[in-house]
């Protein structure tokens, strides 16, 4: 399955990632109306210090520890995707305590977001991947790591 | 700085606040620090004095809130005395020092490619449709003999001096590893492979992650000798001695420190920190004898497997010079224009000192027939080769292949700010600090240079279809197929063609 | 074709039929529970009170799920023997129900003391199940007076519940502190702050003596006035129908690392188990929903003649009440970092050079990191650990670690 990889030789720290993100799955059509004056609720990160950077989001673990972790069933799998429906999620944040990359993180409703690879945004790729400027976040398929 | 020293920035950034929403990649991405975050004013705010006008943050900017303008604070020039020329002074007022830029002459004289034009054919002697029908761009740069011989059973000779195969008439030209960045060479080479042409350490050594590339890599010897032992000599297709370059004919050169960290170092063979200084005449060579013994040194030392090519600045006496390299054994010889140079040189130098290179190769392919040794040698021309066309005209006056450096560092990314001086590229290309280096992925600089030459090589094929040429050997030298606008009778005579209409 | 009975209709027996699907798509299932409901998260069950929730949301796998999985599904039904020779179950109705493998998913059952004056009281609840929930939600209107024994998650997550529905929510605890079995004392008083502040009334280190009627008699002497009396005290594994079938039993059902039980063809999984607590070293209780899940799905793979193992168990929660989020996991040792402020606090404790358990209260950003330390049982200097305590992220795991993790497939 495809998913998003990043390489952190050529991050560049830009921080774009997350405001394609956010943007992506703000339901608006422009990036000013969706971002401006407003907190930022991104589904992937950056993290690093002055010499290093890179983005992480959702790994969409093969057995995802958070599906099975989640009380109310609001995680779940779509065809090998993780993914989430915020209805049904009651903000516990069990998810947080679990998945071990940091990838989860409450929004502004308090319920978990989470990078659903643009899947059904109609974006039709990840955002983060289409606008990274230097090709440090693809989204591709690689081999698969046998469990 | 204020009062008689303040000289008002050149460029003024403007930021459509209603746009911006405050990402901060601006920030982020310009290592001149022009744009600085205010957390209490929540706004960006801008340091103009520093902005050199690289787009850097333009291109980034998600919102589409910045732009860089000129600014419109005027001294009061007039033609005499135009806003530059009064700021140098300024500026060399207040420092003393000798100015320096880069990036090649920018100052309005004549680009004789642009008064060429080029011929098609109507009627007889029919075009060809590049699609349909087979098209050769291939060259091959070497000596090559005067006449076909045939051995005692009555088979071709075909025992040749050393070749080098192009798959188009464009190599990328000399930018060493250190004025460049790692990255920036690696795209270069992976270009450089996958076209089937050639790229230039210049002179800097060869990092030995590039050895694998050899085979399309022409390695450099020049006066300072950076980089130059048996191996590195033994990795590369072809030598280029480099007498001269067209930034600054002349003058040697000059890599900061700064920029020599453990890579660098390594690579030139010189200790990290140090000014790697280029002596501006190689200390060997006096003359043209002096110019043979390295040649024959260089051929000795591999075993006479790899061309030799001998780089020179179009100069006055260009035609004279090029005659006495091509007795020199040298196989092929690159004259650099004066437009051309993506390096820093000292302005005065850049801007004054050369002549265009389409004069330069035009009496040089005429002296070199004129004397029966244009064989002796292959002829590269570069110096601001900026488009397939200039390559067809460069061909059609007598070239067989152009060097190109300043188009192929726009392919990655480079937007002619002019300041690779200072080593902080905010394109990854001209800069030694690695948080700058890695914003030029190979993989992308490689895909983008690749992209460029076929596209060129399209185009050039489309060219030669319309003169009803299919093999871009028939087109060199070919000045028929060339014809001037607005050129005087010298210019005329010089280029070795007609005047439109004629 | 095989057999299955599941016992217990919530996390660990859904996780338990999608175990045996992973492998067996034909055999037959049955799942029996003495419950109305089945197919829903507990932890649940407040935040339906609180109106986050409601019954058509809290199905965990989806309404359809045992349709979907060909799955019988016995509500109200219990079983009343396991005969583990004979390979049957007796049921409550009478009736005898053969199997080839059975997995007790039968949870726990919330633990009362004896109270004096106790057994009069009418409108006394547990707060364990949706239909305590529910039953609840009757009980309970604008001007009730709600007293609720015991303040540890479960108490204080159905007070949070109640808070708006009721007319004054009251919890009391013998414990000195809230959450006393997850929180200490350098923590819990922000917690207790946090509880106070958003209307809820504590009692710590009080609990109560005896009832007369509708009112509560405090160990301290004081008077409580109430309505409703939920106890949550804690609760006890459902290890009987185990222990009169023979299987080893100490304070839940012992289960090894396939989920086996002592008994042949008898698999056990979720809070009725005792497994191993990696973070400690030794067997113990690890009644939490994450676990009842790997291991309900541990028990089905193999009970369906796969291959799985459950080796990571730790206790592990993550809980908020009124937006402040409390999280802690594994054990806690010999504390290595401590940060303390006015809104919240973190104290991670390590023992022979690996993270063995973390309290967080207030910022839990990232907190997966540290849990991820604990199950993985990475050696603290493999990594710099002293940035990971200040800030959980990637970035002291090491390049080559990050290569793997986030440019491969995981």
């Amino acid at each position: 399955m495809k998913r998003v990889y990043v390489n952190e030789e050529w991050c560049l720290g830009c921080h774009l990632c997350e405001y394609n993100c956010a943007f992506a799955n703000s339901g608006e059509s422009d990036m000013v109306k969706a971002l401006k004056g407003k907190t930022l609720y991104p589904r992937i990160h950056v993290e690093g210090d002055e010499q290093i950077t890179y983005a992480v989001s959702c790994r969409h673990c093969a057995d995802p520890l958070c599906v099975r972790s989640c009380i109310s069933g609001a995680l779940h799998l779509e065809e090998g995707a993780v993914c989430i429906s915020r209805d049904k999620c009651v903000g516990c944040l069990t998810c947080v305590l679990v998945c071990p990359y940091g990838a989860i993180a409450p929004g502004p409703d308090g319920a978990a977001l989470k990078c659903e690879l643009c899947l059904s945004n109609g974006r039709g790729e990840p955002a983060c991947a289409a606008g990274c400027p230097n090709r440090a976040i693809v989204y591709e398929e690689r081999g698969e790591e046998s469990r | 700085m204020s009062g008689i020293n303040y000289i008002y920035p050149d460029f003024e950034v403007v930021r459509r606040d209603e746009r911006c929403i405050r990402c901060r990649v601006c920030e982020r991405q310009c290592a001149n620090e022009v744009h600085r975050f205010d957390p209490e004013r929540d706004m960006l705010i801008s340091d103009e004095s520093k902005c050199v006008n690289c787009q850097r943050c333009v291109s980034l900017c998600p919102t589409r809130a910045l732009k860089i303008v000129r600014s419109d604070c005027r001294l009061r020039e007039n033609a005499n005395w135009d806003g530059d020329t009064i700021r140098e002074i300024y500026k060399q007022a207040a420092s003393g020092g000798v100015l320096l830029s880069s990036m090649g002459n920018p100052k309005p004289l004549p680009v004789y490619w642009d008064k060429l034009l080029i011929n098609a054919s109507q009627v007889t002697n029919p075009s060809i449709d590049p699609l349909r029908e087979p098209m050769e761009t291939r060259v091959f740069l070497g000596k090559k003999p005067e006449k076909l011989t045939r051995d005692e059973n009555g088979k071709l000779r075909t025992d040749l001096t050393p070749q080098l195969e192009l798959s188009l008439p464009v190599m990328f030209s000399a930018m060493s590893y250190g004025s460049i960045s790692y990255n920036a060479h690696a795209s270069l080479a992976r270009a450089a492979t996958e076209l089937g042409t050639y790229y230039n350490t210049g002179e800097g050594g060869l990092h030995e992650d590039f050895y694998r590339y050899g085979p399309h890599t022409i390695v450099q010897v020049a006066s300072g000798r950076f980089g130059v032992h048996e191996d590195f000599l033994e990795a590369g297709a072809a030598i280029e001695i480099k007498m001269g370059q067209g930034a600054k004919p002349g003058i040697g050169g000059h890599l900061p420190g700064a920029k020599v960290g453990p890579d660098v170092s390594r690579t030139r063979m010189i200790p990290e920190g140090s000014d790697a200084i280029s002596p501006a005449p190689h200390h060997d060579i006096y003359s043209i004898e002096d110019l043979r013994q390295l040649v024959w040194s260089l051929k000795e030392a591999t075993e006479h497997r790899k061309p030799v090519i001998v780089k020179v600045a179009a100069v006055h006496n260009i035609a004279a010079i090029a005659s006495g390299i091509a007795r020199s054994g040298a196989d092929i010889i690159a004259i650099d224009g004066f437009r051309g140079g993506t390096g820093a040189a000292p302005t005065r130098i850049r801007d004054h000192v050369g002549i265009p290179i389409e004069l330069a190769l035009a009496s040089v392919d005429q002296r070199l027939r004129d004397e029966g040794i244009r064989n002796n040698v292959s002829l590269v021309v570069g110096g601001s080769i900026r488009s397939s066309a200039d390559v067809v005209k460069a061909v059609a006056l007598g070239a067989d292949a152009c060097y190109i450096a300043t188009a192929a560092v726009l392919a990655l990314g480079c937007h002619l700010c002019r300041t690779c001086q200072t080593g902080k590229c905010n394109w990854g290309i001209a800069t030694q600090q690695p948080e700058l280096a890695r914003r030029l992925n190979p993989d992308i600089g490689a895909e983008r240079l690749t992209n460029l030459m076929t596209a060129w090589k399209r185009e050039i094929m489309e060219l030669m279809g319309g003169m009803g040429i299919n093999s871009i050997e028939a087109l060199r030298g070919n000045r028929l197929m060339l014809r001037g606008v607005g050129l005087n009778d010298a210019e005329l005579r010089i280029l070795g063609i007609s005047h439109a209409g004629e | 074709m095989k057999k299955y009975v599941i016992i217990g209709g919530s996390i660990a027996g859904v996780s338990c039929v999608e175990g045996i699907r992973s492998i067996d798509p034909e055999g037959e299932i049955t799942v029996i529970t003495s419950e109305a409901h089945s197919n829903y998260g507990r932890p649940l069950i407040s935040y339906y009170l609180e109106g986050k929730t409601d019954l058509v949301r809290m199905s965990w796998r989806g309404a359809d799920f045992f349709e979907r999985n060909g799955v019988t599904v016995l509500h109200e039904v219990s079983v009343t023997k396991l005969d583990p020779e004979g390979q049957k179950l007796t049921l409550s109705t009478g009736a005898a129900l053969p199997y080839d493998e059975v997995c007790l998913c039968t949870g726990s059952y919330p633990f009362s003391p004896k109270f004096e004056g106790l057994e009069p009281v009418e409108k006394r609840f547990f707060f364990t199940t949706l239909a305590d929930a529910l039953a609840l939600e009757k009980a309970v209107d604008r001007l009730t007076k709600v007293l609720i024994i015991g303040a540890g998650f479960i108490g204080l997550k159905c007070a949070e519940g109640l808070r708006d529905r009721a007319g004054s929510v009251t919890v009391c605890d013998l414990a000195k502190h809230a959450m006393s079995a997850n929180l200490d004392a350098d923590c819990a008083p922000i917690l207790e702050k946090h509880l106070e502040a958003n209307g809820l009334r504590l009692m710590l280190g009080d609990t109560v003596v005896r009832f007369e009627g509708q009112r509560a008699v405090m160990q301290s002497g004081k008077i409580v006035d109430f309505d409703v009396l939920v106890i949550a005290i804690g609760t006890r594994p459902n290890s009987a129908l185990a222990a009169q079938a023979g299987a080893k039993v100490n304070r839940g059902i012992l289960v090894d690392e396939a989920m086996r039980t002592s008994l042949p063809g008898v698999f056990a999984a979720g809070d009725c188990t005792e497994s191993m607590d990696i973070s400690a070293g030794e067997p113990g209780l690890l009644a939490v929903l994450p676990n009842a899940s790997l291991q309900g799905r541990c028990a089905g793979v193999n009970m369906a003649g796969g291959s799985d193992t459950f080796r990571k168990g730790i206790k592990m929660n993550s809980i908020g009440f009124f937006g402040l989020h409390i999280m802690s996991a594994g054990t806690y040792t010999e504390p290595v970092y401590t940060e303390i402020t006015e809104q919240g606090c973190k104290k991670l404790f390590a023992r022979d050079g690996v993270l063995t358990g973390f309290i967080l209260l207030g910022d839990v950003h990232r907190a997966g990191i540290y849990t991820s330390l604990i199950r993985e049982k990475t050696p603290l200097d493999s990594i710099r650990f002293d940035e990971v305590k200040l800030d959980p992220s990637l970035l002291p795991f090491g390049r080559s670690y990050r290569a793997k993790k986030l440019g491969g497939a995981v």
